[in-house]
């Protein structure tokens, strides 16, 4: 797993608390609508979504970029670059 | 013999083009919005446009709705949810001495379990609470505050804008139960401005069953009904769709009527508390004489008891309430009432009565025929009422 100190997103998908699979459902709708290259970022508190955000960029062929490191915080930000 | 229903707090009849509307989805259109066929696809189209219909009625946006089963259940849902969501910034509660039970209880199970503090605010003689109050007891630890619309119970209407704008301005969240306001009176979350707000379906003509809780933008909330994707995540189980088709209707049928009904629900209710206070003596009106809720008519009757008056009442054919729906069968004095400061010899006499579109002015006659002798018959055979005549009687 990428580890990453700062990323610049385009777009969020707040999914914290909202059950799963609500971190792919949601983010699949909200890439349709940037651009090519742009950033979308994932917040969620589930664990799952560490497998299963990066599983999906790679059967999607969108960029999985990595973690974002915020230790405040008790749940994850993971960053995709969409390609297509 | 006449049947008078004036208890529309508690329970209302569903409108017939609310019903029409929602028939069709008990048999007809039966499939499951989550399914990804056309026969659920066309149902979730469907949920949309109610969840648009309730949006529309208070100013919100389609995507800050989430359908609940109850007004009830609204009320959990932003209190539990937004407390737990937000409890890393602070775990202190405000909610007001008069809330329903499902707010206090609500807040008390965040107390017992998860080491919540709550202040339970006071309120003023007719039920209101005073901003400044509330700004006092506003700690760096508090993350929500949660103070009734309307009361159910007394009438009263707060005066929220106020209420909202001190707690917007310390950042702490606002939620209030509009469950007796949404349908009766304008309620626009904007201009309030609230961060949660509940509602309730019988209050709009709507079934018993559903309600809906708005939340701000993309506030978090904690579900509380633990299950799937259903309301975007946020509450599981499949939805009641007739119920809320219901609900939906209802809200388009009543957003263009609410003036018409405030002037109707206030009249008939002028004319029921004259008429009242002119032929029983010894009768407190209770809650705000003037910022109250169109249809509602509470009152502390003197040296009775109020399911007594009830119970004589439904033998003509009417009825009524002694307070909120639960409390009454619980035979306790009213907290709401103990809030106000009422005795509590005079609080056992308190009678609620709330009036719908359906009601005319000859139900409100038939009860000021009716209860000023049921009231006398009480009356005669209290010791508490021929004390206190005595002790008139001797200074």
């Amino acid at each position: 797993m990428r580890f990453l100190k700062e990323c610049k997103a385009d777009a969020t998908a707040d999914l914290v608390y909202r059950v799963c699979p609500m971190h792919l459902l949601e983010p699949r709708e909200l890439i349709k609508d940037l651009k090519q290259g742009q950033v979308l970022e994932i917040l969620t508190d589930y664990d799952g979504a560490l497998e299963d955000i990066p599983a999906w960029c790679a059967k999607n062929g969108q960029e999985f970029l990595g973690v974002g490191e915020d230790e405040e915080e008790d749940f994850y930000k993971l960053y995709i670059r969409k390609l297509h | 013999m006449k049947r008078v229903y004036l208890d529309h707090a508690a329970a209302t009849p569903v409108r017939r083009e609310v019903l029409e509307a929602m028939l069709p989805y008990f048999s007809e259109f039966y499939g499951n919005p989550a399914a990804v066929y056309d026969l659920g696809a066309e149902i979730k189209e469907v949920l949309e446009e109610q969840r648009t219909q309730v949006a529309r009625l208070i100013g919100a946006r389609r995507e800050e709705i989430v359908f609940t089963s109850s007004g009830a259940e609204a009320n959990n849902l932003a209190i539990k949810g937004a407390a737990l969501a937000n409890q890393k910034k602070g775990r202190h509660l405000i909610v007001s001495a008069i809330e329903h039970h499902s707010v206090l209880n609500a807040a008390r199970y965040l107390e017992k379990f998860h080491d919540f503090e709550v202040t339970f605010l006071p309120v003023d003689q007719y039920g209101l609470v005073d901003p400044q109050r509330l700004q006092k007891f506003l700690t760096p630890a508090t993350v929500l505050v949660s103070i009734q619309h309307g009361s159910n119970e007394i009438g009263t209407i707060q005066n929220l804008a106020e209420l909202a704008v001190v707690c917007r301005t310390q950042g702490v969240l606002f939620h209030t139960d509009a469950v007796a306001t949404v349908g009766q009176v304008p309620v626009e979350v904007q201009t309030l401005p609230v961060d949660l707000l509940s509602l309730s379906g019988p209050a709009l003509g709507a079934p018993k069953g559903v309600g809906a809780l708005y939340f701000r933008d993309k506030l978090r909330l904690v579900p509380q009904i633990h299950g799937g994707i259903q309301e975007n995540g946020r509450r599981g189980g499949t939805e009641n769709v007739p119920a809320i088709v219901g609900l939906g209707q209802a809200a388009a049928l009543v957003q263009g009527e609410l003036d018409a009904k405030a002037r109707h629900l206030s009249r008939l209710r002028d004319l029921l508390v004259a008429g009242l206070q002119e032929r029983v003596p010894q009768v407190l009106y209770t809650g705000h004489p003037v910022q109250r809720l169109p249809g509602h008519a509470s009152f502390c009757v003197e040296g009775i008891e109020g399911e007594a008056l009830l119970f004589m009442l439904s033998r003509q054919g009417i009825y009524a309430n002694t307070g909120s729906a639960c409390a009454s069968k619980a035979l306790k004095t009213s907290p709401v009432l103990t809030a106000l400061g009422i005795a509590p010899d005079v609080a056992q006499g308190s009678v609620v009565f709330t009036l719908s579109q359906d009601n005319q002015e000859d139900d409100v006659h038939y009860l000021l025929e009716q209860l000023p002798p049921a009231v006398e018959r009480l009356r005669s055979f209290s010791p508490v009422w021929r004390k206190k005549m005595a002790a008139v009687a001797g200074a």
